[in-house]
């Protein structure tokens, strides 16, 4: 048994809604007791979907344990394909249903259906919702791609591509699609096939009609290109274009594999990033340590980021899916950190906590996480809030993505020139630096004021966080033998701008502590900053 | 109760049914089975852990039922919970993991880095029923051994046993057993039974201290190590609808319910304070003189929002059991026409003098087939329906106004001072409707 409070991944049946919710005209028959339906309420909700989750549950209760829960799977198929006409369904079990094991396969086979059902097999209890919507994927493409295509000779014709991957609720696929088809056009490729966002059934029949396939979100398509790589000979592009640099090569190589000339796609004049990123407003980004945590796509995409465009420093990367952590080691080495591969939000909380990052950029977790610690945060991957639904154009691949990533990522801080006005006004009388930056309204001033307390490596303990009910922790709260601030220091301590004064508080700390001092003086103020000085 | 006419969804009338039967005994009732779209009852641990402050829910289940904690209450509000999920996984299936000791190791854990809790509710789920873990030897085996400083009990919130509202309802009767006694031939003393909003909750306690009943305990009470007493002089008030197991549990220790409408809405708060004014010889003069100043200030209230809502065709889909007491005072109080009131279980004691109050043209459905009750929403085109979080968007994309039935759940509505912020909760959706020129 595992302790969850907040669980990064839903189950494998959630992953299956996700591809489901994502195509047309397919429907999916899930064998799950009442209460399941709660997954609806992600798509209406949070994605803000105008229809329900095509799923049909069957929804049975204590008092047909006993009888006959088979027939109850039956009649809702039935019901389900003639509701509904869809042109394939998909049929399953959630977590309690599996332990029933009444073969929805099985029983689906068995009805005669007048379209193809697909059986999925999803272990509930080894598996999580990526697996599950990589498999769901998978036995969608395996069973209904047309093994007859055969291509039409790449002379007089355009190159032809799949994009694989984008589904109903992931971070931002609507826009990155957008922009994928954008570079795609540049190059003068065709699009044969987006799926599953968008497919039909029939559509997966003719995705072998593709020269090649390009894999946007790994963790959910990666298991299908394979097929398709050896079924068709298709090869993969598997550059996922998050990031400038990632999307030169991304175009490159596209324009590799069609033929195509890249110079009108890498000459888009619209990406900005790159001027941004060195104009002297920007110095001030220089070594920022950030904290990257999210899916490995997401977090090793934001790690090569944060390092080579916007010159941070990477002080914490990992992934909650361990099936893609591979990657995540190599760009950790690359950034000379340790690996943290854990689904565990509180092994999470405790690492950030530790690495005393400027920046988090993480998933909704992280966000309530560097909330609680009074760190600047930005949203970089899913699990997704409704919030990562914006109702703008807001990409994260390809160039207009990378621009929106620079702006995403710099606003949460404090900017350069203000960090020097801050500086130059924070004596004057009139001025009073708790009130934060201007630009930073919605984070409330106490929080990013507060310091990481002496109960952070608690997690469970019962901090409030709702803001009506946020004690305001006070910065002078020590740990039981931390080292004792002299007056003088306290004092010159509130001189140093609020958005450093937590770091500058810990530093010294951590400091007196490891030089045995007992009293922080104003000495050992300054013989820290010494020490720390980058 | 005799038994209700039972109709075929498919072929029950759409509007205004002939049915014109005296009493509610024989109103017919719609009683449907198919896919429901209502949450489970492990939801109920979102308001309950809010409640009882010194309480900890420790679920026994899947990622599924994590995933579910986690996606109700995110939506909804975000703090600290103090709820968690012990994950099953595949070797505490297999047997390789003997689930008692999971727990156990589970449990302790938890213990160790929480000294605050006092009380630590087990909480049964579908997966933990369907392999037949027994919770209540847990709960009784770590109990034995975290007593007195943590008190340990359990359960059910599984979907296959309890709807929404009834996992409030099998906490508050795994409770009773452990409230104290009330010797017989002790002095009367009032319960009130269901968990309410502080507030609100403040304003019933004082209400009754000025009527001079002194003796009045909560179910829940905040903190869960503190129960009131319960025996054959007490009296219950239930301010929920929906606690059917809870009051048999009291009933099976002596105490006996006071019947009244529910305390929603200026009628409903004065049938449900009367009946203990009644029942505990408060004089009549007196009992109007205290209940005066809230009626009058719910009156004023509502009266600026009835014209918002008079004569709107209203529709409720099974949610939280609050139906027919919402639709009564939507009926009664603000001029609303019911079109149709759907409830997951509908508890014919408890609701009989609801019940009466509904006129005969009100369609009433019990379970939920929600196929074939959205086919009856699109015929009936009320002017706003009342339903879960997964069918309002798509009901919205649909031109229908609705109004989520889970704020019902966590918002105060009971009592006068509440009655306007209630009535508010339906008329928004419809002003907002009016207002928006996009």
């Amino acid at each position: 048994m595992q302790l969850a409070v907040w669980t990064y991944e839903g189950p494998p049946h959630v992953g299956a809604m996700r591809v489901a919710t994502a195509m047309e005209k397919l429907h999916y028959v899930l064998h799950a007791p009442q209460g399941d339906t709660y997954a609806d309420l992600l798509f209406t909700m949070i994605e803000r979907r105008q229809r329900r989750p095509p799923v049909t549950y069957t929804t049975f209760e204590a008092r047909d344990l006993g009888k006959d829960t088979a027939q109850l799977f039956q009649d809702a198929a039935h019901e389900a394909v003639k509701r509904f006409s869809p042109q394939a369904i998909i049929v399953g079990a959630s977590c309690t249903a599996e332990l029933i094991q009444d073969d929805p396969a099985g029983l689906a086979e068995a009805m005669g259906l007048p379209v193809p059902a697909i059986a999925l097999e999803l272990p509930s209890y080894q598996r999580k919702e990526n697996w599950g919507a990589a498999e769901t994927f998978y036995q969608i493409v395996r069973t209904l791609a047309d093994t007859s295509v055969v291509r039409e000779p790449r002379e007089g014709r355009k190159a032809r591509a799949n994009i694989l991957g984008p589904t109903a609720l992931g971070f931002r696929h609507r826009d990155d699609l957008v922009e994928i088809r954008k570079i795609l056009d540049r190059l003068g490729v065709e699009v044969n096939l987006v799926a599953p966002l968008g497919a039909t059934p029939q559509d997966i029949g003719r995705i072998g009609a593709a020269d090649f396939n390009i894999v946007l979100y790994p963790e959910i398509a990666d298991e299908a290109a394979r097929w398709l790589e050896r079924h068709f000979a298709q090869p993969a592009v598997r550059t996922v274009p998050i990031g400038v640099g990632a999307t030169r090569s991304f175009i490159a190589e596209v324009a590799e594999l069609a033929g195509a000339d890249p110079t009108p796609a890498l000459g888009d004049t619209s990406s900005r990033m790159p001027w941004w990123s060195r104009s002297v407003d920007s110095t001030y980004l220089t070594g920022k340590r950030v904290f990257i945590f999210g899916d490995a796509t997401h977090a090793v995409a934001a790690a090569r980021i944060a390092r080579e465009e916007l010159g941070f420093e990477v002080c914490g990367l990992g992934c909650y899916n361990r099936e893609f952590a591979r990657a995540v080691r190599a760009e950790a080495a690359r950034c000379g950190v340790e690996p943290l591969i854990t689904d565990d939000h509180l092994a999470v909380e405790d690492a950030i906590a530790a690495a005393c990052p400027e920046l988090v950029l993480g998933t909704q977790m992280e966000r309530h996480i560097a909330k609680r610690l009074g760190l600047p945060c930005a949203v970089i991957s899913a699990p997704v809030h409704v919030q990562d639904f914006p109702a703008r154009h807001s990409p994260q691949m390809g160039f207009e993505g990378a621009n929106v990533i620079f702006d995403t990522w710099v606003h949460p801080l404090v900017m350069g020139l203000e960090e020097h006005l801050l500086t130059m006004f924070r004596e004057d009388f009139e001025f009073a630096d708790e009130h934060g930056p201007s630009h930073l309204a919605a984070h409330a001033p106490r929080a990013m004021a507060r310091t990481v307390t002496p109960d952070a490596h608690e997690p469970l303990a019962p901090a409030e966080t709702a803001p009506e009910a946020a004690p305001a922790a006070p910065e002078t709260i020590a740990a039981p033998g931390a080292p004792v601030w002299t007056a003088e220091a306290e004092r010159e301590l509130k001189k140093i701008p609020f958005f450093v004064r937590g770091k500058a508080r810990r530093n010294t700390e951590k400091f007196a502590a490891l030089e045995g001092r007992s009293a922080i003086d104003l000495e050992t103020l300054y013989d820290a900053k010494a020490h720390y000085a980058r | 109760m005799s038994e209700a006419a039972i109709l075929d969804g498919c072929s029950a009338p759409l509007s205004a049914p002939e049915a014109n039967h005296a009493g509610c005994d024989a109103r017919p009732v719609l009683r449907e089975r198919g896919q429901r779209e209502v949450f489970c009852g492990l939801t109920g641990i979102i308001w309950l852990h809010r409640k009882m402050q010194d309480a900890f829910f420790l679920v026994v289940g899947s990622r599924t039922c994590a995933h579910l904690l986690q996606s109700a209450a995110g939506v909804m509000i975000f703090a600290e919970p103090r709820f968690a999920t012990a994950i099953m996984e595949e070797r505490d299936l297999a047997g390789m993991a003997d689930a008692q000791d999971e727990l156990e190791r589970v449990v302790n854990r938890l213990l160790d880095r929480r000294p605050d809790i006092r009380t630590l509710f087990l909480v049964g789920s579908c997966p933990s029923e369907v392999i037949k873990l027994d919770l209540t030897k847990a709960a009784q085996r770590l109990g034995a051994v975290h007593m007195p400083r943590v008190r340990i009990l359990n359960y059910s919130g599984s979907g296959i046993e309890t709807t929404f509202t009834q996992g409030e309802d099998a906490c508050l009767a795994a409770l009773v057993p452990v409230m104290p006694a009330l010797p017989a031939g002790s002095p009367k003393e009032l319960l009130i039974v269901g968990s309410l909003p502080d507030i609100v909750e403040d304003q019933f306690l004082r209400l009754f201290a000025q009527m001079g009943i002194e003796r009045v305990g909560c179910l829940p009470a905040r903190n869960a190590r503190d129960l009131p007493a319960v025996g054959p002089d007490t009296r219950y008030l239930l301010a929920q609808p929906f606690l059917g197991a809870t009051a048999m549990a009291l009933d099976g220790r002596g105490a006996r319910r006071l019947d009244a409408l529910f305390p929603f809405g200026a009628e409903g708060t004065a049938s449900w304070l009367s009946a203990a004014a009644t029942e505990f010889g408060v004089d009549t003069g007196l009992f109007e003189r205290i209940i005066a100043p809230g009626r009058e200030r719910a009156r004023i209230a509502l009266s600026k929002l009835r014209p918002q809502l008079e004569g709107k065709r209203i529709s409720f889909l099974p949610d939280s059991q609050l139906e027919v007491p919402l639709a009564r005072f939507l009926q009664d109080e603000l001029g609303m026409q019911l079109v149709e009131v759907g409830t997951p279980y509908l508890h014919r004691a408890h609701l009989a003098r609801e019940l009466e109050r509904l006129g005969p043209q009100v369609r009433l459905s019990e379970g939920q087939h929600v196929e074939r009750q959205l086919d009856r929403v699109r015929a009936d085109r009320p002017d706003i329906t009342v339903c879960g979080l997964g069918l309002a968007n798509p009901l919205e994309a649909e031109g229908f106004t609705t109004k989520w039935a889970i704020e019902l759940v966590f918002s105060p509505i009971h009592g006068f001072d509440q009655a306007a912020d209630l009535a508010e909760l339906f008329a928004r959706p419809l002003r907002r409707r009016d207002m928006l020129e996009v």
